[in-house]
């Protein structure tokens, strides 16, 4: 997973505590350059520290880490100097406008006047805000808001961009929109994103890599497919319309379980063409007829649920 | 660029900002500005009479009763309206400090200091505007100052350094607040201060222990110097007393800010 230029972020043996509460216990990440990695994990688990850490706001308690070539802690301005961070708080100046809240990050970033004005126009343009640039920013709506937070992230163009819960009180459309900026932000520029997230369709959408953290630990690192391969939970579910029909059906099919009351039949598998066909055969040769078909792979939910070690009716019940 | 470059630059950016802020924000100046304005008036029309009547010539600027009161009293104003433009500095500071773009400015290749460079230039810009407004109106009620040039530029640095040292405290104490409403509250004692000074009332007339508290507080120094430096009062030794208080408060302010800013987010 290391690209030809190296990770653009590595941490190894990252802890933290405050206090007796143990926040990151030995963490370990490295994120090639150019890709999307997701960082998925409740409330509480740690994300946020993790963020704060690479992005050089709080030290760490141990670890080597670098981004973007250079050392977190004996470096920081080297890093601050190829970074972006959109946090989980809203970063704007309320008081200012969208144009003169990029124009700050424009000058902060010492882009001369000429650069500055044009790099502005073109992120405006890019966030759907020219409309809006004039307007103060208390007028903003929520989605407004996280587009203009992520527009001043990247005036400096920085290399790495961390993404805090990025889509955290959105509506659909929102988040949409902002699945789509990110997703443009990778394929254009070829930045590097560290993202955060507690939605796990977010980061099967958005992530090359996703790393579970639980309780300050990473539980499980992989592609979405990957870890979606790594539970238990793949099945067909054939329903009847006759409860004779699903006991023949309950015959045919070694390792089904059935549901009299909606008389269904749950029949493991990985949903492979194969296995489907060999499904239905089995099937007709013992004469019984399908009302309807469904194949259900095992989604992040089922993923999240079994590496984070608490059942899902806990889960809800934390909801 | 060099390093010493970029500071400047970049503390300019923040100056900028912060300048804007506060033209956006035009009730926070208002209500700070207004406060020293109704006490001058309060103090003039309603205490004035009898007051200045208590007063010799010799203290109200060769003026007798209601137009010595206000000679008497117009520095003690001024420097009240210093510690009500501070509290506008710590409100400003927290609101930066609680809010999310503090963390954004401190991921950022900018100068360190910049952030509270550009509130504290900007906080000195405020006061100074605050100060000449309400020593316009203190003149259109009928203040005469007798300083020549030179008392006026030496009045002007006199305010300005105990401002900047007020403005540093300030700074600490926005920084040091958990909350803008708390920043908001921590810095009123300041507002109080002019009154237990040789502000309002020569502080020989006040009892045992106030007379001293009165006399060594740092409000006392400088405005008996300012009152010097307008009105032709005696001075004598109030202008060292000034300037090392000034001092003495800016230094310890600054670096108990400094320390504050960069402990802050470092939990």
């Amino acid at each position: 997973m290391i690209g030809a230029g190296g990770p653009a972020i590595e941490a190894a043996g990252l802890c933290k505590s405050y206090g007796d509460a143990l926040v990151l216990d030995n963490v370990e990440l490295a994120v090639a350059e150019g890709t999307i990695f997701g960082l998925l994990g409740p409330n509480g688990a740690g994300k946020t520290t993790i963020v704060r850490i690479l992005s050089t706001l709080i030290p760490a308690d141990c670890g080597r880490m670098r981004v973007a070539g250079r050392d977190v802690v004996a470096d920081p301005d080297g890093v601050r100097g190829s970074i972006g961070v959109t946090g989980q708080f809203s970063a704007v100046d309320d008081l200012f406008t969208g144009e003169e809240n990029l124009r700050l990050m424009a000058d902060l970033n010492h882009l001369g006047r000429t650069e500055g004005r044009r790099r502005v126009g073109e992120l405006l343009d890019a966030f759907d805000l020219a409309d809006a640039a004039r307007k103060p920013v208390s007028t903003y709506s929520g989605g407004m808001r996280r587009r203009l937070d992520l527009a001043m992230t990247l005036v400096g163009s920085p290399r790495v961009i961390f993404l805090d819960e990025p889509t955290t009180g959105l509506d659909p459309r929102g988040r949409r929109t902002m699945w789509e900026a990110i997703r443009d932000l990778v394929a254009t520029e070829r930045v590097t994103i560290f993202l955060t997230t507690q939605y796990l369709d977010e980061a099967d959408q958005l992530a090359d890599q996703i790393a579970v953290l639980d309780r300050g630990r990473i539980v499980a690192e992989g592609t979405p497919g990957q870890l979606k391969r790594r539970i238990p939970g793949g099945h067909l579910r054939l329903q009847f319309t006759a409860p004779d029909a699903l006991e023949a059906a309950e015959r045919a099919l070694e390792g089904a379980s059935r549901n009299e009351e909606h008389l269904t039949l749950q029949v493991p598998g990985d949903g492979s063409v194969a296995a489907l066909r060999r499904v239905l055969e089995e099937l007709d040769d013992a004469g019984v007829e399908i009302a309807q078909l469904s194949i259900h792979t095992p989604d992040l939910d089922d993923v999240f649920f079994a590496l984070t070690e608490r059942p899902a009716a806990q889960q809800a019940a934390v909801l | 660029m060099s390093a010493l470059a970029y500071t400047i630059t970049d503390s300019t950016t923040m100056l900028g900002r912060n300048l804007r802020r506060l033209r956006r924000y035009p009730s926070l100046t208002l209500m700070l500005v207004g406060m020293p304005i109704v006490f001058l008036l309060l103090f003039v029309y309603v205490f004035g009479g009898q007051l200045g009547a208590g007063l010799g010539r010799g203290l109200a600027g060769g003026h007798a009763g209601r137009a010595g009161y206000l000679n008497y009293l117009t520095p003690g104003i001024l420097l009240m309206t210093v510690a009500a433009a501070v509290q506008g500095t710590a409100i400003v500071v927290a609101m930066d400090m609680t809010g999310g773009i503090i963390d954004r400015f401190r991921t950022m290749a900018i100068a360190r200091a910049c952030v509270l460079t550009g509130h504290v230039l900007a906080s000195l810009i405020q006061t100074l505007v605050s100060i000449v407004v309400v020593l316009g109106v203190a003149i259109a009620l009928g203040f005469r100052p007798t300083a020549d040039p030179a008392d006026w530029l030496a009045a002007i640095g006199v305010i300005a350094l105990f401002a900047f040292a007020l403005i540093w405290l300030a700074t600490a104490l926005g920084l040091a607040a958990k909350s803008v409403e708390t920043a908001s509250n921590t810095p009123m004692f300041l507002t109080l201060l002019p009154f237990l000074s040789s502000g309002f009332v020569v502080a020989a007339s006040m009892p045992a222990g106030l007379r001293q508290f009165a006399t060594y507080q740092p409000f006392t120094p400088v405005i008996e110097t300012l009152r010097g430096l307008l009105t032709g009062t005696h001075i004598g030794g109030n202008a060292i007393g000034a300037i090392a208080w000034s001092v003495g408060i800016g230094v310890a302010s600054y670096l108990w800010a400094i320390r504050l800013y960069n402990q802050r987010h470092a939990r």
